[in-house]
């Protein structure tokens, strides 16, 4: 992609607090219109890297371009880091107003509490507001400026699973009108079902950049749970068969082992008449692979 | 919504946006609305209730005269204000204006939606001078108003016992709020400068009011004229020269200037901290050594420097009260409260001229050097009346604080001041000349 048309463009990016480097060098391509995914353990850089994209902070070295341009020069980006910031002793809709009017803007208030779901509590103070709807409202706060590159930190705490979907299903229509949206997340299975792209961060580097099926593929070996008919014949087909391992035959039946050798497992069982009641990842493949990757990193 | 990629403006908020949104979030807050009410209302609900009393805060500068005129009372505020309810009112307002985004982890969300770390400050430190000036003309009209429809507009008796017209009381009232101003910029710059470098810890919220306490007991101290004057807090008390004829304007010029001095310098020290401050990075921002570097050094450099400033350019060596500071301050007024009597009396009315009047004091039963602060001054006043050769002399006890107030308490002959009441042919009034207060100039020469 012609790097005019990125909605970020990374080079370099280094950032110290002190003698900790919280960004070592980092490189990243994140396409316009597109939901990219930025994960990584605790401490990895990941708020550092949405602050900078937010112009909270500058980099100590290399370059940032939002939208094609210098990020101090960048127009159209919103989001929040380290949860939404509101102000509990004014209600959902003196909060947007109160930044509306900041920011000069004619936004439709009660359409965008609507869009995220608030509309019922507008007038109620944020003082008695959930963890989610805080959630909610900061987006809310976030879109009021149209942005074209969104930034979230972690976006999905405190959500319940309605609330999740609904807040997915905001973010999804953003990137199909063309928005840009990051968000951070602990939670891998956020990621897959809301990321085209994802980041790997570990101890300040990039460990992983692309899209999500490049992260899990066949020649991965995984941990599967599996329950049958007969867990004793199961147990004993599956360590008569090859690349198959049985890591926990006690009271559930764990095996390791790739897709291919998995298949055939599955082939035997059937032949031998014990049926299948469940088989399923222990973890899934982008989390095994995320723990692979920043294991490996950590290591170093 | 229909979002689309439109571009959303991304300049600058200007600080007109800015002022208005803090000062909302200043509204917004419970208590700041309850400070608004109670200092529109309880100052004038507490003078007219004194007022009515028989039983006057005499300790109180201008307490005694609270059920005479209407203008004592926003001037005994005043006094209260200066101590108290100033610097916890600094504190609560300037002392939390940044503390409130760190305890409500929204510094990020402002600085994204405004992307200047100058017009935030500069918006913040607005909205919350403005919230405090409203404050402040709170109590000075409540208590005003309270006085005066308590009591009357009656003429007010300054602090060298010359009487005060109505309206030249009404705008010396008016003068003396707007110069407690100036010290109270100075709370509210250490209370910006605490907030931002403190944060959430409860001592930036209090700084404001933990500096006054500290420069009030310095204040009661018998340090040298120099150094009190080189304090900000003295801006709270020099406003009592105005009522002095003429007034004492030297201390208070110096006590204004001073006190803007340490509004304008806390203020850049909040500024400069706030700007460096690293957004992204609320765990190391090693808030209490730049505290220290950049708050309270500077701070006590601009102190050294007044302090040398004043002591040159001024006659302020010493406590600057001497004994014929004294006798002429006693003197005066003495004169001067002699003719309310003879008025109250219905008497032939005497000029100060002809009374003539000369005070001799001695200190500690002249057992100790007749300088400085204390309650062991004894004064003996002698005046003359027209037509008679004999000359009146009435005994006082002082008390002399050491920012130059004093109260002198009437100890013989009871025709003249032995009672608080005199007996009039309208009935018993207060006797002007039992018990008054007074102030001596502490940078003029004896």
């Amino acid at each position: 992609m012609d790097d005019a048309t990125l909605a970020v463009r990374a080079r370099g990016i280094t950032k110290c607090f002190g003698d900790v480097v919280a960004l070592d060098h980092v490189d990243l391509d994140i396409a316009p219109g597109q939901i990219h995914g930025l994960v990584g353990p605790n401490g990895a850089g990941k708020t550092t890297l949405l602050g900078l994209l937010l112009g909270l902070a500058v980099a100590d070295e290399g370059s940032l371009e939002i939208l094609g341009a210098p990020v101090a020069k960048a127009s159209g980006v919103a989001g929040f880091v380290d949860g939404p910031g509101l102000y509990p002793s004014l209600t959902a809709r003196k909060n947007l107003a109160a930044l509306a009017k900041l920011r000069g803007l004619d936004a439709d208030i009660d359409e965008v509490l609507a869009e995220v779901g608030l509309a019922d509590v507008a007038d109620d103070r944020v003082r008695g507001f959930s963890l989610g709807m805080r959630q909610r409202l900061g987006l809310a706060a976030a879109l009021l400026t149209k942005p074209r590159l969104l930034v979230l930190d972690e976006p999905a705490n405190g959500l319940d699973p309605a609330g999740k979907k609904h807040v997915h299903g905001v973010l999804h229509r953003l990137a199909a009108e063309g928005s840009t949206v990051v968000v951070s997340s602990h939670r891998m299975d956020d990621v897959e079902a809301l990321c085209a792209e994802v980041t790997i961060l570990a101890t300040g580097r990039v460990v992983f950049t692309g899209p999500l099926g490049k992260l899990s593929s066949d020649d991965q070996e995984l941990d599967y749970r599996l329950r049958t008919s007969d867990p004793s014949a199961a147990s004993r087909l599956a360590a008569e068969t090859t690349g198959v391992v049985v890591v926990d035959g006690a009271e559930l039946l764990v095996v390791r082992a790739m897709v291919p050798a998995l298949d055939a497992l599955m082939s035997r069982l059937i032949g031998a008449g014990v049926a299948v009641r469940e088989l399923a990842p222990v973890v899934s493949p982008l989390e095994a692979a995320f723990l692979d990757l920043t294991e490996q990193e950590s290591g170093r | 919504m229909t979002a689309t990629v439109e571009a959303a403006p991304v300049a600058a908020v200007p600080v007109t946006r800015g002022y208005r949104f803090e000062l909302v979030k200043l509204v917004s807050q419970w208590r700041i609305r309850l400070l608004v009410l109670a200092c529109w209302l309880a100052p004038a609900v507490f003078v007219a209730a004194v007022s009515q009393q028989s039983d006057l805060p005499t300790d109180t500068l201008f307490g005694r005269w609270m059920n005479i005129t209407g203008w004592a009372g926003p001037l005994v505020m005043l006094g209260f204000a200066g101590v108290y309810a100033l610097p916890l009112l600094t504190s609560v307002v300037a002392g939390d204006v940044f503390a409130a985004e760190d305890r409500l982890g929204t510094w990020r969300h402002l600085l994204v939606a405004v992307r200047s770390h100058r017009r935030i400050f500069v918006s913040k430190a607005l909205a919350s001078l403005t919230v405090i000036l409203v404050l402040v003309a709170g109590m000075a009209v409540s208590s005003a108003v309270g006085g005066v429809l308590a009591v009357g507009g009656q003429p007010l008796v300054g602090l060298d016992g010359h009487v005060i017209a109505p309206a030249d009381a009404a705008g010396l009232v008016l003068l003396a709020w707007i110069c407690v101003l100036a010290p109270t910029l100075a709370l509210a710059g250490i209370g910006l400068l605490g907030s931002v470098a403190l944060g959430r810890s409860p001592m930036g919220l209090l700084l404001p009011a933990v500096v006054a306490l500290a420069m009030g007991v310095a204040q009661m101290l018998p340090l040298p004229v120099a150094v009190r004057l080189a304090l900000p807090s003295y801006g709270f008390i020099a406003w009592e020269g105005l009522f002095t004829s003429p007034a004492q304007a030297g201390p208070l010029v110096i006590g204004i200037v001073v006190s803007l001095l340490w509004a304008v310098l806390a203020t850049t020290l909040a500024y400069l901290l706030f700007v460096r401050r690293d957004f992204t990075n609320l765990s190391t921002d090693g808030t209490s050594r730049r505290a220290l570097t950049l708050g309270a050094l500077p701070l006590a450099g601009l102190l050294v420097v007044t302090i040398g400033f004043v002591a040159v350019a001024t006659p302020s060596t010493g406590s600057g009260i001497d004994q014929d500071k004294v006798q002429q301050s006693v003197a005066t007024a003495f004169a001067h409260l002699y003719r309310l009597q003879t008025r109250q009396l219905h008497r032939p009315d005497v000029t100060e001229e002809q009374l003539a009047t000369t005070v001799a004091c001695t200190k500690g039963d002249g057992l100790v050097e007749p300088e400085g602060p204390g309650n062991d001054w004894r004064c003996v006043a002698t005046w003359h009346l027209p037509g008679t050769t004999a000359a009146g002399q009435a005994i006082y006890q002082l008390d002399v604080a050491s920012d130059g107030q004093y109260v002198a308490d009437g100890d013989g002959p009871k025709e003249v001041n032995g009672y608080f009441q005199v007996r009039t042919p309208d009935g018993d009034q207060p006797n002007p000349l039992w018990q008054f207060d007074g102030h001596i100039e502490l940078l003029s020469k004896g």
